[in-house]
């Protein structure tokens, strides 16, 4: 884990007192609520439709259990109980006072946590993989990676007024989980004859016109890290669009110029900022990957398991992963119990959560851009134990990655941009799909909700996707179906007409339904769909 | 002091081109600054220069020893471009004055005076004391910028 020195801390509380010197001009009328909007943005406070939200910045979605613990108490004092981790591996809280949100920031500041830059037209949260350092496929731990991003990034003067927000992914194993392919930058550790470095996309995103990204860069070393973004965040910055919003993603810049067009500039770019000594020293990277030096395990834990009791065998098996280290394996917690709100966790869930961790994952807890909770390194030894601690909080849910397991946006409950409620219909779905032997004969499938065009939801890269529009006053959804977050990225694509509530669990239904008619084998929902394509579903849907 | 700012010596007057604080100890340049157009394509003895936000402020490199202003306009202060526009005089060698005017407001002067802005024309005038507060605020920078802040990662590798 990456511990604050001096400087971090003294960046941080600074912050703290900006902010609070900020609230109070605002209090006092000094400011416009135009003027004030991108600051309290740029930290993480938005304006909803009962009250201010509050997303507090968990960097590449990994924290220890004092910090977790942290969040279940602001949870408790600030908010009514409960807070909702984000797919940008955040929380944000539904319920604050604008005249807290400074106490909220002095009291998370303590224990090494903020809120920058989780909002607003900036650089975001940086998002990793969350087994990063537990995984056996991965070529080094992302993670030092993303901190070293995370720091050039904090505040960067030329870059806190981008035309559009700008996020970035490190990952560093093939398999992609974390939506790598559709973020502004992509980056994907990997190994060059020896050398560690980076392989660079640039130009993905949802949102109202999702695109996949271009491989930009085949490899960019540890040293020029700095002054390749550099670049890449001065090309979009002088030339991005700033006359649409809607536009003004880079993503629609590479799309416009083209990438070979983006990639020349960028080199032209970096040809020059490259003079100007940005980049730190390897002493840098090597200070903070120390920090993330693997726990100390135990090189005989026992691998052996009693899976005598068939609800924790289910569970093993959907929710527990290898591990890199033998005799220890990765927890998922989910936070999708059938007829919840996907995300969701109580007080007193966040605080066993994180006594686990303490207890029995050396410390750290991951939050997942699917809007779960891992527990990294459990002992095998150990998972009944930790498995018994969860059910009794109602967090042993063995869906993961099932048809249960939905990311859904705040939707209409909360969201003043929204069009659509998405929490109901995502309780309603997961209750039609509650029988587990149904959801497990489905296999993975991902469903993501997003309750209006912009996509927080993810529903362009859910196997099936839902988007909520409003038609003449009415809730309406459209079913997307193919698409994929992962290594095999795709973009989904629209069935045709939308449905009600209602109609659209329905037509649900009729797309598992074929898809049990016609898979071959042990193919997933999305192979079938990609083998057979959109005409089969679209005939049983509307046919 | 994270930029030693003092207002005792600091300029923070309504004179000369509605500059209210400058950063600079040389006489305010007085002749008022012509369109990148005009500098480029006749005016190229003027010494004092207007970059709007869609110009590419790559073009004057050429004659940056003649220039004695440039003045970046920011039509909205959400909008950039003109942070870039800094950035690239100044890496390009300009050390002449560097105005940043229009609607420029007291939480941004801080980042401004980063990415090498030492004068600034704002339309509305900015509040000596908030400003104060927010130039001394952060003592510690994380990048390199046109500014004289040691990033903290030279501060803690040398």
């Amino acid at each position: 884990m990456y511990k604050y020195d001096e400087y971090d801390q003294a960046i941080v509380d600074a912050r703290v007192d900006e902010f609070r010197d900020q609230v109070r001009r605002r209090l006092a009328g000094d400011m416009t609520e135009d003027q004030f909007k991108p600051l309290r943005l740029m930290n993480g406070l938005y304006l909803q439709l009962h009250a201010y939200m509050l997303r507090i910045a968990v960097p590449y979605g990994t924290l220890d259990s004092r910090q977790m613990r942290m969040l279940g108490h602001i949870a408790r004092k600030y908010d009514r109980g409960y807070g909702h981790f984000t797919t940008r591996q955040n929380i944000q809280f539904n319920w604050i006072k604008l005249s807290d949100a400074p106490d909220i920031l002095a009291e998370i500041a303590k224990i090494e946590m903020h809120a920058i830059q989780t909002s607003g037209n900036c650089i975001r949260n940086i998002s990793s993989d969350q087994y990063a350092g537990a995984a056996a496929d991965e070529v080094a731990d992302p993670r030092p990676w993303a901190e070293l991003v995370r720091q050039w990034s904090t505040f960067h003067p030329e870059f806190s007024h981008l035309p559009r927000k700008f996020k970035i992914a490190v990952i560093a194993a093939d398999e992609d989980r974390a939506a790598m392919r559709l973020h502004d930058i992509g980056i994907q550790l990997v190994m060059r004859d020896g050398e560690l470095g980076a392989k660079i996309f640039a130009g993905g995103g949802m949102g109202r016109t999702p695109m996949i990204s271009h491989e930009i860069r085949d490899f960019v070393a540890a040293d020029d890290l700095m002054s390749y973004l550099e670049a890449c965040l001065r090309v979009y910055n002088r030339y991005g669009r700033r006359d649409n919003i809607y536009k003004a993603r880079i993503k629609i810049l590479i799309h416009e110029i083209g990438a070979d067009e983006y990639r020349r500039q960028v080199e032209e770019e970096f040809a020059a900022v490259k003079q100007l000594g940005l980049d730190p020293p390897r002493a840098e990277l090597e200070r903070i990957t120390a920090m993330f030096a693997a726990p100390a395990f135990a090189a005989d834990a026992p691998t052996d398991i009693d899976r005598s009791d068939p609800d924790f065998a289910v569970w093993l098996d959907q929710n527990v992963k290898p591990h890199k280290q033998p005799g220890y394996a990765i927890v998922n917690v989910s936070l999708k119990p059938i007829g919840g709100i996907p995300g969701d966790a109580s007080a007193d869930q966040i605080d066993v959560m994180a006594d686990l961790a303490e207890r029995y994952a050396f410390d750290e807890l991951r939050v997942t851009h699917a809007q779960n909770i891992v527990l990294p390194h459990i002992r095998v030894a150990d998972l009944k134990a930790v498995w018994d601690a969860l059910a009794e909080v109602g967090l042993a849910e063995a869906n993961l990655d099932l048809i249960s397991d939905i990311i859904a946006c705040p939707g209409l409950d909360y969201c003043s941009l929204a069009n659509a409620r998405s929490i109901p219909l995502a309780q309603k779905i997961a209750e039609r799909f509650a029988d587990p032997a149904r959801q497990r004969d489905l296999g993975e499938l991902k469903l993501k909700i997003s309750g209006c065009i912009n996509a927080c939801g993810h529903h362009h890269a859910g196997h099936i996707g839902i988007l909520g529009v409003d038609k003449k006053g009415v809730e309406n959804f459209q079913l997307l179906l193919g698409g994929s977050g992962a290594e095999d990225v795709s973009l989904g694509r629209i069935t045709g007409p939308g449905f009600s509530e209602d109609g659209v669990v329905d037509a649900i239904e009729r797309v598992t339904d074929t898809y049990i008619k016609v898979r071959e084998g042990g193919e997933r929902f999305v192979d079938t769909y990609r083998r057979v394509g959109m005409e089969p579903f679209k005939e049983a849907i509307y046919g | 002091m994270a930029d030693g700012f003092d207002p005792d010596q600091t300029t923070m007057t309504d004179s000369g081109g509605g500059v209210q604080l400058r950063f600079r100890d040389d006489e305010v340049n007085e002749e008022p600054a012509v369109t990148l157009d005009s500098f480029l394509i006749g005016q190229s003895n003027a010494t004092a220069v207007r970059i709007e936000p869609g110009d590419d402020a790559r073009a004057l490199l050429p004659s940056l020893d003649r220039i004695a202003l440039i003045e970046v306009s920011f039509p909205s202060f959400r909008d950039g471009r003109g942070y870039s526009v800094a950035r690239i005089l100044r890496e390009a060698g300009y050390t002449g004055e560097l105005r940043a005017s229009g609607d420029v407001l007291v939480d941004q002067v801080p980042l401004m005076r980063r990415c090498g802005f030492d004068s600034f024309a704002p339309e509305a005038p900015i509040d000596g004391d908030t400003l104060r507060r927010a130039l001394d605020r952060y003592d510690f920078h994380y990048q390199r910028a046109a500014d004289a802040s040691v990033p903290v990662w030279k501060r803690r590798h040398g």
